[in-house]
């Protein structure tokens, strides 16, 4: 029992540093598309580099580079080109999964540095609790401080607070004075290197090596997770342990109906279609009214200005 | 502007992205000439050759028809890899329960095909306007299901005798092959490539030439006014669906009876997605899509023979496609904003 | 200390929004813009509050010349801007509105926020509930809440624009007492406007712009006519008014109440006869609007009924007032009435009723052809909805319009176009009425209430305020009508 929660908790912890970034990205109203893609090359990067220098670290630093600099080129291309967020991060999704096998060909099957685990002294000695949170590396304490940054960032902070406003309504916050396409770049490029990271995380903790199936469709997961999690850190959060489950009981299930392990990874779709349908039921959004002390929490709202242009007209 | 100086941009930009092309090759250490002769030689350097690109491209012109359809109606079909697959699955089931001879057989797989599309884009659709999931996310959640049903019934009720293996189904009684043309000594791919010209026609009658399409393009370009004009804008975008999951469908028949003979997981073979980077490039036109369409699986069937001959990653193609489309789309965002410029200097911030 | 506005010029195109504009503004003053709706009042403010940037001129507060390129820059110069919608963030609360965009630290001392909030709205006499959404306030308690921010963040020059659209009588008096308090406290108050009740009322002084210039400036009071006739220029009134008779009821409209965003109109009687031309005016958001999407079965009426010739249409959807004969031509003429990307040729098909499944595009364009004659048309049957001008568009609508209407609504018709055009659109538009055809218009535009109606409805904050029959009202007097006054 102890065993499957810890393994829930480190499959989810990549997860959790993606959703996190593309939380940050579409509240300030930039959708970053790119995922599927931006995880891949930025897994097979951070592997290619930590094998050549022997330093997993570097890697990290690589693949956060990577994922800042496909969400460059789409915050450059939307906010200057005005071209659509949708159409340039499919394509560059198509592109950058294209361009991680090509340059990644090489080392399929090698193996490289790893993250070393890191259990936190006394805390990890606490019965169950401790195993089961504090029995892990760095990436996964990376995650939790994620989580806890994010929102914190979000609800405790007046940065924070701008920008959720240049997400819902940028004209308005231009008005106050806060500049609205400059700041919608930065965010965007600092959600795309935490995808970068959680990439790098895949090749050197999670699954260490690189081969084309590793993040195989967790972009696309990670985009739907952030929509499930109504664009709010700590449910985004429920939604990537949610999954992070599913993913580790589809791997004990394995074990004991072994016809079945093909289908299982393709479970969360339709889930994810319904749990969308769910968020978006007039039923859920009477539970919200119900409680208008956790609305932050319980709505469903996308930033209003979400994949729009702004222009001081 | 004249339309020579339309062309510049797009040309500087495939210029551009050949450039980018050659310098990921010299990253690599391949020798870039050769790897681009190659990448021709691979898909049209001999008749067979030829006949495998034609056949390849027959699928991509029946994806890329149904995705100009969507996009005319502004909907992003990201749904059409799964009613590709979906398609392939019902003609496959034809294919296994129908007896009789080809002429019965054959017509009815290319129907179940589209039926198979149709309903599955359907689907997308009543989830966009009756449950306001957006069509990117049902239907991209609708590829994966049809992915995991495509191995769930190669892997289970329809595995080959005695084995359970991802490699397919067991192949069709050959009354279910699209049967080929014979000359130059290779078999060619002619249904196919009529189904898929034929496709691209259609799509380009209905939007030239009829009433539905001139009300579609309404609809996508401006949702409220085709409302006040008397249009019913959700029976319209569930029609675009329909269409363009009909003909994905038959893509995934020309899939399963022309190319693989039998049903395979990866029975799309990626040519939804592929489509929609052809139609991008296409400017969501129908008139471009053959010559484009015929010029990425050139790449991709191309690119195939590197992995062989140089030890280099197929994906190359893919790369090189994806570069290419990402350039021009920025060279044509470029000339715009060059363009309004000039007219309007004052309006600038 | 003084706002001075020095010789402002700012030109979108081949208009001159502000032509020069050059006034000043002294300390503790509550001073009035006025002007009708396009004369330029707007665009000045947005420069005066940083949205926009002048080609050229200058700003001067206090004998400082202001570098006014952001609305940041102006508000560290102490110029807050109260828009005329306000710009809240609606599924925030009132706190969180309140202090995003507020200077300070990085942490956000949410109690230190609302201990400002009290006092400040409390200084001012506001009362709010912190946590409440803004979504849930009234368009007056937005303004409170955007007025208390400004008084927050330090600003010294208040700009109101059109403040009193949308909000209820009682707190309009309110608002009145709350500025009137602010300019007593020596603050520059400038309060923009087209209501010659509410300028009269409440301000010190007057600056009348027109057409991008300073027309008129003075210390109130000045009369009425004086800033009618400055606002408007001379109205004039043709007096080739042909006389259709009208026939009997087309159009009945009883104890309707619609409501729509904002606005509301309570208890409606109105009746419409064949062949009768009615005129709404009223400032922008009276209830004109609403009235005509009420009539097109655009907005569902809450109580009351609607029937055309005879016809009850009160719950009826769109597609069945367009099959009673009943044509809604919107105000937005590309984003509402025309489609980009599409031909005139396209257009002409899309409006017909022709159902065959193939277009017969010879026939089309034949038909575009003798369109684009009869409606004199710059463009070809292939030129698309965006490359025609304002006035090519109106036509293009025009032609557009099936032939037998019953019942046709109108939204600014010629709002843009220039004199030739608007007779045009006219000429054709009271050729219908020999077919009986009744029509409804909204216009801002006084000369056309009154050269083209047969009776004109006043709209004054959502209800009726007057129903005159066009010949028996001269301009002057329909300008007060406007602002809510009654010639005595």
């Amino acid at each position: 029992m102890e065993a499957t929660f810890n393994s829930i908790i480190a499959a989810a912890a990549p997860l959790i540093i993606a959703t996190m970034g593309e939380t940050i990205t579409e509240k300030s109203g930039v959708i970053n598309m790119s995922l599927e893609g931006s995880l891949r090359l930025s897994a097979m990067t951070a592997f290619a580099i930590a094998f050549w220098v022997g330093n997993a670290l570097v890697g990290f630093a690589a693949a956060a580079a990577v994922g800042a600099a496909i969400a460059a080129i789409i915050a450059f291309s939307s906010i200057r080109l005005k071209l659509n967020q949708i159409a340039v991060g499919f394509v560059l999704t198509l592109l950058a999964i294209e361009l991680a096998s090509f340059l990644g060909d090489s080392f399929v099957g090698e193996r490289g540095p790893r993250v070393p685990p890191l259990p936190i002294p006394f805390l990890s000695d606490i019965p169950f609790v401790g195993k089961v949170f504090f029995d892990h590396d760095l990436v996964v304490y990376f995650s939790y401080v994620a989580i806890f940054a994010t929102w914190w960032y979000f609800y405790r902070t007046r940065p924070g607070l701008n920008l959720q406003g240049i997400g819902e309504r940028p004209e308005a916050a231009f008005a106050r004075g806060i500049p609205v396409n400059m700041l919608r770049f930065w965010y965007t490029v600092l959600g795309g290197a935490m995808v970068g990271i959680a990439g790098a995380a895949y090749s050197l903790d999670v699954k260490l090596g690189w081969r084309e199936t590793l993040t195989l469709n967790l972009g696309w997961i990670a985009l739907a997770i952030v929509i499930f999690g109504g664009w709010h850190p700590l449910r985004v959060a429920f939604g990537a342990y949610l999954f992070g489950a599913l993913q580790v009981l589809a791997f004990q299930l394995q074990n004991v109906f072994p016809g079945v392990a093909q289908v299982l990874p393709i479970a969360p779709f339709p889930l994810m279609i319904l749990a969308l349908v769910f968020v978006y039921s007039d039923w859920f959004r009477r539970i919200g009214d119900r409680f208008p002390k956790m609305r932050n929490l319980l709505g469903s709202e996308a930033p209003a200005a979400m994949g729009t242009v702004f222009e001081r007209e | 502007m004249t339309r020579t100086q339309a062309a510049i941009p797009t040309l500087v930009a495939l210029a551009l992205a050949l450039t980018v092309g050659v310098a990921l090759l010299l990253v690599v250490g391949a020798p870039p000439i050769e790897t681009f002769r190659l990448l021709v030689e691979g898909s049209f350097g001999s008749a067979s050759k030829i006949s495998a690109t034609l056949l390849a491209w027959s699928p991509l012109l029946l994806a890329s028809a149904g995705l100009v359809i969507t996009f005319a109606a502004g909907l992003w079909n990201i749904g059409v890899e799964g009613q590709v697959i979906m398609g392939g699955i019902a003609a496959t089931w034809v294919a296994r329960t129908v007896p009789g001879p080809g002429w019965v057989l054959l017509p009815l797989m290319v129907l179940a095909g589209a039926v198979g599309g149709l309903l599955w884009a359907v689907l997308a659709g009543v989830l966009k306007t009756h449950g306001n999931v957006h069509e990117i996310f049902g239907g991209l959640g609708l590829d994966f299901v049809a992915a995991g049903l495509a191995t769930y019934l190669v892997i289970g009720p329809w595995k080959r005798a005695g084995v359970a293996s991802t490699s397919g189904t067991d192949i069709f009684r050959p009354e279910a092959w699209m049967p080929e043309l014979q000359a130059f000594g290779v078999g060619w791919p002619v249904i196919p490539v009529i189904l898929g010209l034929l496709s691209v026609l259609i799509v380009w009658m209905l939007l030239r030439g009829t009433l539905f399409g001139l009300r579609l393009k309404a609809v996508g370009s401006n949702p409220y006014s085709s409302f006040l004009l008397g249009i019913p804008t959700n029976r319209y975008m569930l029609g675009a669906f329909a269409i363009g999951g009909a003909l994905a469908g038959i893509a995934g028949t020309v899939q399963v009876a022309a190319f693989h003979h039998k049903l395979v997981p990866a029975i799309s073979g990626g040519y939804g997605f592929l489509g929609i980077l052809v139609v991008l490039l296409a400017g969501f036109s129908a008139v471009w899509i053959a010559p484009i369409a015929l010029f990425f699986v050139g790449i991709s069937v191309g690119s195939t023979q590197l992995d062989l001959q140089l030890g280099l990653d197929s994906a190359f193609g893919g790369v090189l496609q994806g570069i290419i489309v990402l350039f021009v789309m920025f060279g044509g965002a470029w000339s715009v904003r060059r363009a309004s410029n000039r007219l309007t200097p004052q309006e600038e911030p | 200390m003084a706002l001075e506005i020095r010789d402002i010029h700012k030109r979108f195109g081949p208009v001159r929004a502000s032509d020069g504009v050059t006034f000043t503004v002294d300390e503790g003053s509550l001073h009035g813009i006025l002007g009708e709706n396009g004369a330029g009042k707007s665009t000045l403010m947005k420069i005066l509050s940083g949205f926009y940037e002048a080609d050229s001129g200058a700003v001067v507060l206090d004998g400082e010349v202001l570098r006014l390129r952001s609305p940041a820059d102006a508000i560290d110069a102490g110029i807050g801007m109260l828009h005329q919608d306000p710009l809240v963030f609606l599924p925030f609360t009132v706190l969180d509105n309140f202090a995003l965009g507020s200077p300070g630290s990085v942490r956000l001392d949410r109690s230190a926020a609302e201990a400002e909030l009290k006092r400040v709205s409390g200084e001012l006499g506001f009362e709010f509930d912190p946590e409440r959404l803004v979504r849930d306030l009234t368009v007056g308690e937005r303004q409170q809440l955007s007025i208390t921010r400004l008084l927050w963040l330090g600003a010294r020059v208040l700009i109101f624009d059109e403040p009193t659209t949308g909000i209820s009588a009682s707190q309009r008096i309110q608002l009145f007492d709350t500025l009137r308090t602010l300019a007593a406290g020596g603050m520059i108050v400038l309060f923009v406007s087209h209501k010659l009740e509410e300028v009269e009322a409440l301000c010190d002084s007057v600056t009348v712009i027109r057409r991008g210039k300073v027309v008129y400036e003075a210390e109130m009071p000045v009369t009425s006519e004086t800033l009618v006739e400055k606002m408007f220029g001379n109205v004039f009134v043709e007096e080739e008014r042909t006389a259709v008779p009208l026939g009997d009821v087309m159009l009945r409209i009883e104890g309707a109440t619609l409501s729509e965003g904002t606005t509301r109109i309570e208890g409606l009687d109105l009746e419409v006869a064949r062949s009768e031309v009615v005129g709404l005016a009223g400032l922008e958001g009276s209830g004109q609007r609403t009235l005509l999407r009420a009539c097109a079965g655009l907005v569902q009426p809450e109580s009351g009924s609607f029937t055309v010739d005879g016809v009850d249409l009160t719950h009826a959807s769109y597609r069945e007032h367009l099959a009673a004969g009943v044509h809604y031509l919107p105000a937005g003429r590309l984003e509402e009435g025309l489609v980009q990307g599409i031909s005139i040729a396209e257009h002409l098909v899309l409006a017909s009723d022709e159902k065959a499944f193939f277009v017969d595009w010879k026939a089309a364009d034949t038909r575009a052809g003798a369109e684009i004659d009869e409606y004199s048309i710059k463009g070809r049957p292939s030129s698309v909805a965006e490359e025609l001008s304002g006035g090519n568009q109106q036509r293009l609508l025009l032609a557009m319009i099936p032939d037998e209407v019953r019942l046709l609504l109108l939204e600014h018709p010629t709002r843009g176009l220039d004199v030739e055009s608007t007779a045009f659109v006219w000429a054709r538009l009271l050729e219908r009425r020999e077919h009986g055809t009744a029509t409804v218009f909204a216009s801002a535009d006084l000369d056309e209430l009154l050269n083209y109606s047969d009776r004109i409805i006043v709209f004054f904050a959502g209800s009726v305020f007057a129903i005159r029959n066009a010949a028996e009202i001269d301009g002057e007097e329909l300008g007060y009508l406007i602002g809510g006054k009654v010639r005595t």
